[in-house]
């Protein structure tokens, strides 16, 4: 099936920069329907009011981290079936499995370049070259 | 009480050794008293009673060496000038990355709002420049994360030493010695840049370089 590419993606990050990158990737991609959140509980509130077809999170935020927000996600009947990218520094073993353990899509580490994180986006919602 | 009886004895032996010898006494006679009168304390401090007490006694001086040379380290000015003055340079150098990383951003996204203007081949080999140059800044959040885990070391460091100044006492916090210092050197005029709240701008330093007029 082919990707929608005018779903609507939410992007978490608690550093404004990053979320402007990310933004500008995206668009990029041809991916202009997205919003952005500065933190798990400010993301998990929009995805409960919201459509998204995609999530693509940091994992280190406050108060809640990328981590608490997947669990929540996959732990919520309405949002468990969304694709989640954790986008973050975090490069140790064990928190790839963390996140893995908990129903992340995929994982991309920071820094990254925008053929990763296209890469990476084609694997979880399929091919949309 | 025992002094007095130590006393009386030391008073009754040298009186025989005078009554017998005057005013001078061979050694081994004031080796023989001494024993003597360490004999007399026998029951108040054996050999291990005097033993501990020496090793407290060192262990008393190598405390006060340590907190001499603790306090030649001033750690109050380590608290309150050093580890400060470094978290807000840090700090100083996250924000200032920040604000360049935007107007580099601003700069990029303008030039990719050219594109429709320009043929297609040309819009394309624009937005490739453009993509290097947005996943080029994302070297600021990794920076501002290091240096957010560097700071967050020196409060660390900074409420250790604040325990320990509290810990040694007040002398800990004598003045800097720089406020000791009377004289300015030209390597004291190299502070390098200033922080945003303390820095001059150009019309300041116009101002007083006029002010000499």
């Amino acid at each position: 099936m082919a990707v929608d590419k005018n779903m609507n993606v939410l992007i978490v990050d608690d550093y404004k920069t990053m979320l402007r990158i990310i933004r500008n990737l995206l668009k990029q991609l041809g991916f202009n329907n997205v919003d952005e959140a500065t933190d798990g509980s400010m993301a998990l509130q929009m995805l409960r009011v919201g459509n998204y077809g995609l999530i693509i999170s940091d994992w280190n935020m406050e108060p809640m981290t990328g981590l608490q927000l997947l669990r929540e996600v996959r732990a919520d009947p309405k949002l468990k079936a969304i694709p989640f990218i954790m986008v973050t520094a975090e490069s140790k073993s064990e928190n790839v499995i963390a996140a893995k353990e908990a129903g992340v899509s995929n994982y991309i580490v920071k820094p990254f370049n925008a053929e990763t994180l296209k890469t990476k986006m084609v694997t979880v919602i399929g091919d949309f070259a | 009480m025992v002094v007095k009886g130590v006393d009386r004895d030391l008073a009754l032996r040298l009186d025989a050794i005078r009554r017998e010898h005057g005013e001078t006494v061979h050694v081994d006679q004031v080796a023989e008293v001494v024993r003597a009168i360490l004999d007399t304390m026998k029951g108040d401090l054996n050999a291990g009673d005097i033993k501990l007490y020496r090793e407290i006694e060192s262990l008393a001086d190598y405390i006060h060496a340590a907190k001499a040379e603790i306090a030649a380290l001033r750690p109050g000015d380590i608290k309150n000038e050093f580890i400060a003055t470094a978290t807000d340079e840090l700090d100083a150098i996250v924000g200032a990355t920040e604000a360049a990383t935007n107007q580099i951003m601003d700069a990029a996204e303008r030039i990719e709002g050219l594109a429709p203007m320009m043929d297609s081949e040309v819009a394309q080999r624009l937005t490739e420049v453009t993509t290097q140059i947005f996943e080029a800044c994302t070297f600021q959040d990794i920076t501002g994360q290091r240096i957010t885990k560097v700071v967050k070391m020196l409060k660390e460091i900074e409420g250790r030493v604040e325990s320990l100044v509290r810990a040694l006492g007040s002398e800990m916090e004598g003045p800097g010695e720089k406020a000791a210092k009377a004289l300015v050197t030209d390597e004291d005029l190299l502070n390098g840049p200033q922080l945003p709240a303390s820095a001059a701008d150009q019309a300041e330093i116009d101002r007083l370089l006029a002010s000499f007029d």
